[in-house]
């Protein structure tokens, strides 16, 4: 439906548009600015991405952040799609609890997961030293630390593609001769996957942003990204940062289309059947 | 005889949803399970199809035990009441899903798929998606899916509940007609009577989990051994009234309106409490009182004009009663009017002993 | 049914992940906050409310009432709250604009919106830096403010433009014809069908906000701590865990009054479409 809009809401929004827009646009403006501090402008240049791309700890952190994603996500997806596939399948009094559960690593403000996990993770390693064993707060804290938080959303996600289906569907299956593991592979599985592919990019994206989680379970030898976003800037502006972000800008942008290209033939079917 | 089940308490939360049901399905049979929303029968043609185990007692298929078995292994299909068809498959691969969970593949599936889907005139669908289809198309992909399987028992869950009532009647037919092709057993569960009356062989009517009475169509609506099953198939008139005389033609029963004669009730014994139940329709209407007995004196209340009959509503003894008068020209001059006075002929043959009040 | 095998197929694994990485940590973190502070970042015996009096502004021994903390609590409470009142005025508006746009501009739009919510949060709070340090506003309490409102703006708006698209434009004309001027119609039809989204876009934006210590302590400075920054704090420079962790259970006690407060109006099915 289309109607028309007032010619002040209109420039409203366009305003809001450009506040949305105008940091960002600054900030691929200095990644070109010839300037070491970045407050006037000196002439373009592309030095900064030059001086990036040598940086080794950029290097190591986007190593260490994919890896973090990566395999943070194939966990949660897992989970997270079992645990949508119960939501769905079964209305028992546990709902309520369920829902809540699901509800509080999304609700619960970042600082208190991340501190929390925090003496989890030393009460722990207390633990541990008493048997000889031990670990460092790396790679593995953090990852199981982003499992947390994104299990809920790929469960969320999978439970509400799945929400418009019947459930003898599976029932369906079965009584066609599939056994359990067949009516799931062969049915429901393709009928989430849509569900399945959005809870995991969303999760994917969330661990790429995550800061506050990490920078209290990674202890001081692993840095992501934005941890070494966070510690730079609170260093002082550089502009090779600058650089940094406008690619992650660009990545993001690409990321999105490319998601919404690969969603957007699927989204429209199923659901009223 | 092929057909053997009986379960007992099903437990389903704290109540009973079927209680001690025993029922025995004849090979080739249509057969119906007829009852209120929440009666159990869906429960029990759950546990026919093993998606629900019953708590105590077993399910017989062919003489086999079936109880344990999940419903992969069983030799019964499941015609959904919501279709459940896959929607991510076409019309051919839904059709093909069983058969190719036994491994049949190429010319024989094709051949068996493409037979089905003609049988029941899907032929041109094949690669249409469910959601492309109308109510009476997914209906029929339902049903296709399942019978191509071959089962020994094809369990239909109201497969015609969501279809408007034109389309209804028509699949009614049309599913009668199959079943007698096929000789294939069905059980069918609906809680439309007319749905029951017209289709099945015989029809067990159940009530909170128990079985009510069962029969032929017939045997069912003339005579009602229940209450519940003299109201829930078609309309009753219920009169109550305490045994006065028995004899080898029938008993008579003293009533409010008198006594009233009965070709029922000769093992009866005199003086206990019954129900007698009469059919609207079986009700003659008169002007005047002749003497052959059996007649009520009642008071036109209210009259309900459907097109075929003349419903009216009556007064008698402070008792509420119902009667049907065909619309025929003949008799267009004797409709009756708004409290006019008339006498209620009850024919013996037509009123039934109803076993508990 | 759900039946012990069928829970472990399905809702186990996950269920079971959440309560080891979840359940168990702030079982582990209310222990810590009736804990005393050793050493650096050291915590023992004895068991003592010590932590949770100075939450509520008590000294160490129970026999002063020094309100600091409230007082951060407060300030915490007020920059969240006028963020999310900023972002209410920047951000229903520009739901109805996009709301009544054609289908291809529409999703466009969206699209545009989408974009700096995708960008990393440290990003989007650091371009800011850049912006306003030729001003000399870096640090200060306006540079909070549109840093907040930068970083949770697109969660402002994404639920109520669900909510106004939804909207039956029809009971407008309904109240119009019934002879109400434009903007009582408006207050009276349109207004209470964006509740549920706008309810929902304020307690989204309402809540990071409060918890957030990113913003403030990047462009805020140490003059607009946040209740989340004392909470880092504890488990920075100050390592008093025990102290760090009761403010951590206000800090969710205060997101769960918010969230309550938010189901009691939307009820349960609200609550799971919140998410």
């Amino acid at each position: 439906m289309t109607r028309r809009t007032h010619p002040a809401l209109s420039a409203w929004a366009w305003l809001v548009y450009g506040f949305l827009y105008l940091p960002i646009l600054v900030l691929i403006i200095f990644s070109f600015n010839d300037s070491k501090f970045g407050a006037t402008w000196a002439g373009f240049t592309t030095k900064w991405y030059g001086v990036l791309l040598a940086r080794e700890d950029v290097r190591e952190a986007v190593t260490n952040t994919l890896l973090v994603a990566l395999s943070s996500t194939l966990i949660s997806t897992v989970l997270g799609t079992l645990v949508g596939l119960g939501l769905w399948r079964y209305s028992s009094r546990f709902r309520l609890p369920l829902t809540f559960l699901l509800v509080t690593p999304i609700v619960i403000p970042d600082v208190v997961m991340g501190v929390s996990l925090l003496m989890f993770y030393s009460l722990v390693r207390g633990g541990l030293e008493l048997t000889g064993w031990t670990f460092e707060n790396g790679f593995w804290t953090v990852m199981f630390a982003h499992v947390t938080f994104q299990i809920s959303y790929v469960a969320l996600t999978v439970r509400s593609r799945l929400a418009g289906y019947d459930r003898s569907l599976e029932e369906a299956a079965r009584d066609l001769g599939a056994s359990s593991v067949q009516s799931f592979l062969r049915v429901i599985l393709p009928l989430a996957l849509p569900g399945v592919l959005a809870g995991a990019l969303l999760a994917f994206t969330l661990s790429l942003d995550d800061f506050v989680v990490t920078y209290f379970t990674s202890g001081s030898g692993f840095r992501t990204l934005p941890v070494l976003i966070y510690t730079s800037v609170k260093k002082g502006v550089t502009p090779d940062i600058n650089a940094l972000s406008t690619l992650l800008v660009l990545f993001t942008v690409i990321a999105i289309i490319a998601a919404n290209a690969i969603m957007r033939p699927r989204a429209g079917r199923g659901g009223e059947a | 005889m092929d057909v053997f089940k009986s379960f007992r308490n099903a437990q389903g939360g704290e109540t009973r949803v079927l209680d001690d049901i025993d029922l025995d399905i004849r090979k080739g049979e249509f057969f119906s399970l007829l009852g209120p929303s929440g009666c159990g029968k869906t429960t029990l043609l759950r546990i026919l199809a093993g998606f629900e185990q019953p708590d105590a007692g077993a399910v017989l298929i062919g003489g086999r035990d079936m109880t344990g078995v999940p419903p992969n292994l069983r030799p019964v299909n499941t015609v959904f009441q919501s279709y459940a068809l896959f929607p991510h498959l076409s019309v051919f691969d839904n059709v093909a899903f069983g058969l190719r969970q036994k491994g049949i593949g190429g010319a024989a599936l094709r051949d068996r798929v493409g037979r089905a889907m003609e049988t029941v005139r899907i032929g041109d669908f094949g690669t249409r998606k469910p959601d492309n289809l109308s109510g009476g198309q997914r209906q029929r992909v339902a049903l296709a899916r399942a019978i191509v399987n071959e089962p020994e028992v094809l369990l239909l869950d109201e497969p015609l509940s969501a279809l408007d009532l034109k389309l209804r009647k028509e699949l009614q037919v049309e599913l009668s007609n199959l079943q007698e092709t096929l000789g294939m057993t069905f059980v069918f569960v609906t809680h439309d009577q007319e749905e029951a009356l017209v289709m099945s062989d015989r029809i067990a009517v159940m009530n909170r989990g128990r079985v009510e009475q069962l029969g032929k169509a017939e045997d069912l609506y003339e005579r009602p051994r229940t209450a519940f099953v003299a109201n829930f198939l078609g309309q009753s008139n219920l009169i109550p009234g305490k045994v006065q005389e028995v004899g080898p033609g029938g008993a008579v029963v003293m009533t409010d309106h008198g006594p009233l004669r009965t070709v029922y009730g000769a093992d009866l014994n005199v003086g206990r409490e019954v129900m007698l139940s009469i059919r609207p329709e079986k009700l003659r209407m008169e002007r005047d009182d002749e003497t052959e007995g059996n007649e009520v004196r009642a008071r036109v209340d209210d009259i309900v004009y459907t097109g075929a009959e003349n419903q009216y509503l009556l007064e008698a003894n402070g008792q509420r009663l119902v009667a049907f008068q065909l619309n025929s020209d003949i008799g267009a001059d004797e409709d009756f009017d708004y409290e006019e006075e008339v006498a209620l002929y009850l024919p013996p043959a037509s009123l039934v002993i109803l076993e508990e009040g | 049914m759900l039946t012990l095998r069928r829970f472990f197929a399905t809702l186990g694994p996950g269920v079971l992940w959440l309560a080891v990485f979840l359940i168990v940590p702030v079982a582990i973190m209310f222990g810590y906050s009736l804990l005393t502070r050793t050493d650096l970042a050291q915590v023992g015996g004895p068991l003592t409310l010590e932590s949770w009096g100075r939450v509520f502004g008590y000294d160490a021994l129970f026999r002063e009432w020094v309100p600091d903390n409230l007082r951060v609590l407060g300030r915490s409470v007020l920059i969240a709250g006028f963020s999310t009142l900023l972002c209410v005025l920047m951000g229903y508006p520009l739901a109805f604009y996009i709301a009544r746009q054609p289908a291809r501009r529409k999703s466009f739009l969206l699209l545009l919106l989408i974009i700096p919510f995708w960008t990393n949060f440290l990003i989007r709070v650091y371009a800011w830096i850049l912006i306003l340090r030729p001003f000399d506003l870096v640090p200060s309490l306006t540079a909070t403010f549109l840093g907040m409102v930068y970083a949770f703006l697109p969660f402002f708006v994404l639920p109520v433009y669900s909510s106004v698209e939804k909207v039956d434009w029809r009971l407008l004309e309904a109240a119009q014809d019934l002879g109400a001027p434009p903007a009582k119609a408006f207050m009276a039809a349109v207004f209470p069908q964006t509740l549920p989204g706008l309810i929902a876009g304020i307690l989204l934006t309402f809540i990071p906000a409060l918890g957030t210590f990113v913003v403030s302590d990047i462009l805020g400075g140490a003059k607009t701590a946040l209740i989340g920054n004392l909470v880092q704090n504890q488990f920075g420079q100050a390592g008093d865990w025990p102290y760090g962790s009761a403010l951590s259970f206000l800090l969710m006690g205060a997101v769960l009054v918010g969230l309550w407060l938010y189901a009691r109006a939307a009820g349960q099915k609200g609550l799971e479409e919140l998410i």
